[in-house]
């Protein structure tokens, strides 16, 4: 706590914390964190994934009980017993992962979130009166599943406000908008900051903090780092603390050449999955030999059905919409497809790339069995799959009991290790990953990285699905931008401007996206 | 066929419906608070053997449906524990507490086999209930307006009371609800009460009503019957009480086919009927896209909150 | 204090095979105090339900012809639940599988032999899968809750079963009570031991879960139902087809049951009447969750409810109890393993309750 200017001093905090610990099994979330918040102060919670910041708030929100410390408000020590306990006080909190009822209305969600019993008629007033205070335009009689990430956000928004809140916390609020749709986010927490509220504003992301806040406290590993002035640090500097110094550069293979052409889509057309599916609608691209292949976006604009219409897991009923290798498989089953040498990584480890109550061997037979002829007939050979899993855990340094430990056992970073391991240890000439690092460690996310660069440069073709554009800038040699279920035509990374790609990821294909091809 | 015969249909089918209809209504309040209770038979024959043994003890028809309310209620807590405070399987459980309820039932009823209760009939003046044409609105059990009753304020309560709001979030998302502070298993300790008191209510017109005595496995499978009527009705209140009374007319044809002697076809056939046009329902309503659209998102599985 | 869930990181091993057996000590330990409560002498019931038939040689042969075909029912549904594939109609299937048999053995009329045995075994296998294939069908065309048609499909069996032995399959010269004739000779499963009432489907009973052991843990199917019921969308990634693991479940567990009714039918009653559905196919859920799901356990089971049975009937002679005892205790069984199935991920931690203050006075 060093670098207060004197007219914040002649203010008491807002809210104080003292030496939070919060310890889960196998994990020190928090470790004695002490950092207070001013009125009126934009305050920075910075670190990486996994640095405990969600659950330092979870505990200032009241849905967690720190193990110690204490948490003063307005100088009292209080205990936050529960969120309504917080809301009470004066605290609101808008959630990374949005506590949203999909088929209710908005007026019903936001009703949900107030804890005074008001009529119907009168909360729509309210909120009529604070969206328009605010410019935060909501139909307050759509269902929710209608509405766009950004309008799912203003409801979070309006919902804390209505509260009149002292302190609002937003939880990682610009992961998932355009960066359009993130400067009409700052201007509304700056004009709430002038009028006195304290914001405790959550990221990972430097340039946001350097342009937003007042004041940044730094966590890595669950310790405080750092409270520090983003307007006077660097990004770098900033990046270095929440880091550690432990970032490596990614290698790349000098004068990398790109082969023939290993996966080509064509007009690749799915019809929606369920009520909140996205369709897919015409989607076109091409990868060669030894390329990595970015699609940036905006989450649930139609990722993963795009994975899971490359990976058979879907079929594309059209034989010419999906080739590789120059052989259709638009028709093809997943282990068709995986027979013919394309594999895929699914976003959500758990449940859906790995059974999270099987063992690391079992995990290795549910992709691999054919492809590393784990099967005679119609048995399993589970010592070659015990020798693949031990093989993998070895070549990616996943920190594991060993072939037989269960895949739930493992940590987030690990256990993507793993997979991206199982996938690119059976050679795929195409290679399809969503979010191959998201909620991974710096170490892991670097290891990831350099297996994606080393497959492609033996010759294999990759598509890296990602929301973070900073991953895709510096990993792909290609990019086109998904939006609503269609596809952006591709541009080279070296050519693209950061501006035009927030254009497309915001759904505007006019000029500014038009002489992107 | 003339308006005697039609009357007459008419009260056999509201009978035929009210305890499917009764089950249906509690099992749509569990299951939108995203609870799946397969227990529903075990619940209505824990109800119709309180309600009768209650009857008979106290000699008060209406302190036996509040008995078998009761009881139905403290039968469907067994498995709200399990499944709330266990995480049970949900599908497990309820199967459980049916086989649970058929035994308890047969236990509790061996001291109550053979005796009788007059019926819980309707409660207006003969002028009313015995008039041959007015009987067909007033002729009936207050069991039978009781669950008519219900249809209407369960439905306000669901759409229009915040408490109703509450229960739908819960069963909508769960850990949402949770992290704006609603405590999520109270809410489906309350809904699970709720369906476990209507099933026995349900239950006991079997033993009060339409045959004033208790018999071992008295529901006949009915119970299946109303669950099914939750997943045709597409957890809406309007389309409970109109596919109620379409399973009310499937069963009452069964007992006019057998008494008329359509003998060109066995009479095992009417009394089959009902359970493949149950099938044949559920085939139409679950192939349409849009009926799972109206399911509570989070029914039938745990909720395993991170804290 | 207060109760504090603590997950796992690996589950239990030692929990998962301890639990059944305490689910059964606790289900005793509680008959013992109820009874006593209702004026029943609770010991006396509980040991003549649980242990007499186990001390009583003479009524192994019972419990071995009664554990028979909840066994076997019970492997089928085991692999069904493993896969989340909740068939329940088992009791129908059963039955249509011992009517299939019965069909075969009216159509061969006098003609007997092993041949003809073996044809009515099959047709009841055949009989029993059908009728569970007819959920399967309506839940991959249609997405039909299986749970539901699968319990209605009992009903129109039971149906089934009353029309063909009181019509047409009417024994001529049995009084006219709605009743099969008896099967002739050589339509019957031998016994294994002369004098015996132990037919060659216990053999059956013995050999089957050792297989289905050998099956589940070391085929790709057997992979394929414990990943599908593990993991749907996972399965889905593995190129695991999810519409043909349901058939494959609905139809394993419908032709078990089909196999457990025609040995019954063909082993001990030598005809069928309206008494034939005894509940073994509802039993059976019970078996296939008190043995965890495991063939194996399933065996275990499988003769631990058989023991109840039998001791059921013999407590009704001795402290006069009423036969649905039985059930209540299979019933608290199932509860029982169904509650402590959570110790096996999680481990109960008593912690200090936390101070109940409210926030900001």
């Amino acid at each position: 706590m060093t670098s207060l200017s004197p007219m914040e001093e002649s203010l008491s905090p807002r809210l104080e914390l003292s030496g939070i610990t919060k310890r889960f099994p196998g994990v020190l979330a928090n470790d004695h964190v002490s950092f207070s918040v001013l009125p009126g102060e934009i305050h920075a919670l910075l670190g990486e994934n996994g640095a405990g910041k969600s659950t330092l708030v979870k505990m200032i929100y009241g849905i967690m009980q720190p193990d110690s410390g204490e948490i003063r408000w307005n100088g009292e020590r209080i205990i936050v017993v529960n969120p309504k306990a917080a809301r009470k006080l004066g605290i609101g909190m808008v959630f990374q992962h949005f506590s949203l009822f999909e088929a209710m209305t908005v007026l019903e969600n936001i009703a949900l979130g107030m804890d005074a019993k008001i009529p119907a008629r009168d909360l729509e007033a309210r909120i009529v009166a604070v969206m328009s205070q605010y410019g935060l335009m909501l139909e307050p009689h759509r269902i929710v599943s209608t509405l766009s990430v950004g309008e799912r956000q203003r409801i979070e928004i309006v919902r804390a406000l209505l509260l009149n809140p002292n302190l609002l916390i937003m939880d990682e609020p610009t992961s998932v908008l355009t960066p359009q749709e993130v400067e009409q986010l700052f201007v509304v927490l700056r004009q709430l900051a002038k009028e006195g509220c304290s914001i405790l504003y959550i990221s990972h992301k430097l340039h946001e903090i350097k342009a937003l806040c007042d004041t940044a406290t730094i966590l890595r590993g669950g310790k405080l780092v750092d409270t520090c002035d983003p307007s006077v640090e660097t990004s770098r500097s900033m990046a270095e603390k929440m880091i550690g110094g432990n970032l490596k550069d990614i290698q790349r293979g000098a004068g990398r050449t790109f082969g023939e052409q290993k996966l080509v889509v064509k007009a690749l057309n799915v019809p929606k999955d369920g009520p909140f599916g996205t369709a897919l609608k015409g989607i076109g691209f091409s990868v060669k030999a030894g390329e990595i292949f970015g699609i940036a976006g905006v989450a649930g604009n139609g990722q993963n059905a795009l994975l899971l219409a490359l990976s058979g897991e879907v079929s594309a009923h059209d034989h010419h919409a999906i080739t590789v290798g120059g052989a259709e498989v638009g028709h093809m089953s997943a282990k068709a497809r995986r027979m013919m040498g394309m594999a895929t990584v699914p976003e959500e480890r758990n449940g859906h790339a790995a059974v999270p109550d099987f063992s690391l061997s079992d995990n290795a037979i549910l992709t691999g069995r054919d492809r590393l002829g784990m099967v005679r007939g119609g048995m399993i050979d589970a010592a070659a799959a015990w020798t693949y899993a031990g093989e993998v855990i070895e070549a990616f340094a996943v920190k594991a009991t060993g072939p037989g430990a269960f895949a739930e056992s493992l940590s987030g970073g690990n256990l993507q290790k793993y997979i991206m391991g199982r996938e690119i240890m059976q050679k795929p000439d195409v290679l399809v990953v969503s979010q191959p690092t998201w909620g991974v460690d710096a170490g892991a996310a670097a290891a990831i990285h350099q297996a994606l660069v080393d497959l492609a440069a033996q010759g294999s073709a990759i598509v890296v699905i990602s929301q973070d554009l900073d991953e895709l800038l510096s990993l792909c040699d290609t990019l086109a931008v998904i939006n609503e279920g269609r596809l952006s035509p591709s541009m080279k990374v070296a050519d693209a401007r950061i501006e035009e790609i927030g254009l497309l990821m915001g759904g505007i294909h006019g000029e500014g996206a038009a002489h992107a091809h | 066929m003339g308006a005697d015969f039609i009357i007459a249909a008419i009260i056999t089918v509201v009978g035929l419906t009210t305890p499917i209809l009764l089950a249906g209504i509690g099992e749509l309040v569990v299951e939108k608070s995203g609870v799946l209770n397969l227990g529903v038979e075990g619940m209505m024959l824990t109800g119709a053997i309180s309600g009768f043994a209650v009857t008979v003890i106290t000699g008060n028809p209406w302190a036996g449906v509040i008995g078998a309310a009761i009881g139905g209620a403290l039968a469907s807590l067994l498995f709200a524990v399990l499944v709330l405070q266990l995480n049970s399987n949900q599908v497990a459980t309820g199967l459980a507490l049916t086989i649970f309820g058929t035994g308890l039932s047969s236990l509790l009823g061996l001291s109550f086999t053979g005796r009788i209760v007059a019926p819980f009939l309707s409660v207006f003046p003969a002028s009313l209930s015995a008039d041959p044409i007015l009987k067909v609105i007033f002729g009936y059990s207050p069991i039978v307006y009781f669950a008519l009753l219900m249809v209407p304020l369960t439905a306000w309560f669901l759409k229009s009371t915040r408490a109703g709001l509450i229960l739908r979030a819960v069963g909508e998302n769960d850990l949402s609800a949770h992290s704006i502070g609603y405590s999520v298993r109270r809410v489906r300790y309350a809904a699970i009460a709720f369906g476990g008191a209507m099933a026995g209510i349900g239950g006991c017109y079997f033993s009060l009503v339409i045959t004033p005595m208790w018999a071992e496995k008295m529901t006949a499978g009915r119970g299946w019957i109303a669950l099914a009527l939750v997943v045709f009705a597409g957890w809406r209140m309007g389309r409970l009480l109109a596919g109620a009374y379409f399973f009310g007319i499937l069963m009452a044809l069964e007992l006019y086919a057998k008494a008329s002697g359509f003998s060109f076809l066995p009479s095992q056939f009417w009394a089959a009927m009902p359970y493949i046009m149950t099938v044949v329902a559920l085939s139409f309503i679950s192939s349409r896209g849009t009926a799972g659209a109206n399911a509570p998102a989070c029914l039938g599985k745990p909720f395993l909150p991170s804290t | 204090m207060r109760i504090k869930l603590e997950k796992r990181r690996e589950p239990s091993m030692l929990m998962l095979v301890a639990t059944p057996v305490a689910s059964v000590l606790v289900t005793m330990l509680i008959g013992i105090v109820v009874f006593d409560l209702i004026g029943i002498k609770g010991f006396r019931a509980v040991v003549d339900i649980f242990l007499s038939p186990l001390l009583a040689s003479y009524k192994w042969q019972d419990v071995a012809v009664k554990a028979a075909p909840l066994v076997i029912i019970a492997l089928g549904l085991a692999v069904g639940n493993r896969a989340q594939v909740w068939n329940i109609g088992a009791e129908g299937q059963y039955v249509i599988g011992a009517l299939c048999a019965a069909g075969v053995a009216i159509g061969f009329g006098t003609i007997g032999g092993p041949v003809v045995v073996v044809l009515m075994v099959a047709a009841g296998i055949l009989g029993g899968a059908a009728w569970a294939a007819i959920p399967a069908w309506l839940r991959t065309r249609f997405s039909v809750n299986e749970i539901l048609s699968s319990l209605m499909l009992t009903y129109v069996a039971l149906q089934v079963l009353s029309y063909l032995v009181g019509g047409p399959w009417k024994d001529p010269n049995g009084r006219n009570f709605p009743a099969s004739a008896p099967l002739g000779d050589g339509q019957t499963l031998p016994v294994l031991f002369a004098g015996s009432t132990v037919h060659l489907g216990v053999a059956v009973a013995i050999v089957l879960p050792f297989v289905f052991w050998y099956l589940m843990k070391r085929s790709v199917f057997g992979f394929q139902v414990r990943v599908v019921g593990s993991a749907p969308n996972a399965a889905r990634h593995g190129g695991f087809d999810g519409k043909q693991t349901i058939w494959l479940a609905l139809i394993i567990s419908g032709g078990m049951a089909g196999l457990a009714g025609s040995m019954e039918f063909a082993g001990v009653l030598h005809k069928i009447d309206l008494g034939f559905p005894s509940g073994y196919g509802f039993t059976a859920i019970i078996v296939s969750f008190l043995g965890r799901l495991n063939p194996i356990g399933c065996l275990i089971a499988g003769i631990v409810l058989a023991v109840t049975y039998v001791g059921g009937q013999m407590a009704q002679t001795t402290v006069h109890i009423p036969n649905s005892t039985a059930g209540i205790f299979q019933a608290m069984m199932l509860f029982f393993i169904l509650a402590s199935d959570i110790l096996v991920r999680y481990r109960i931690r008593l912690v200090p309750s936390a101070p109940q203050l409210v926030a900001g006075e």
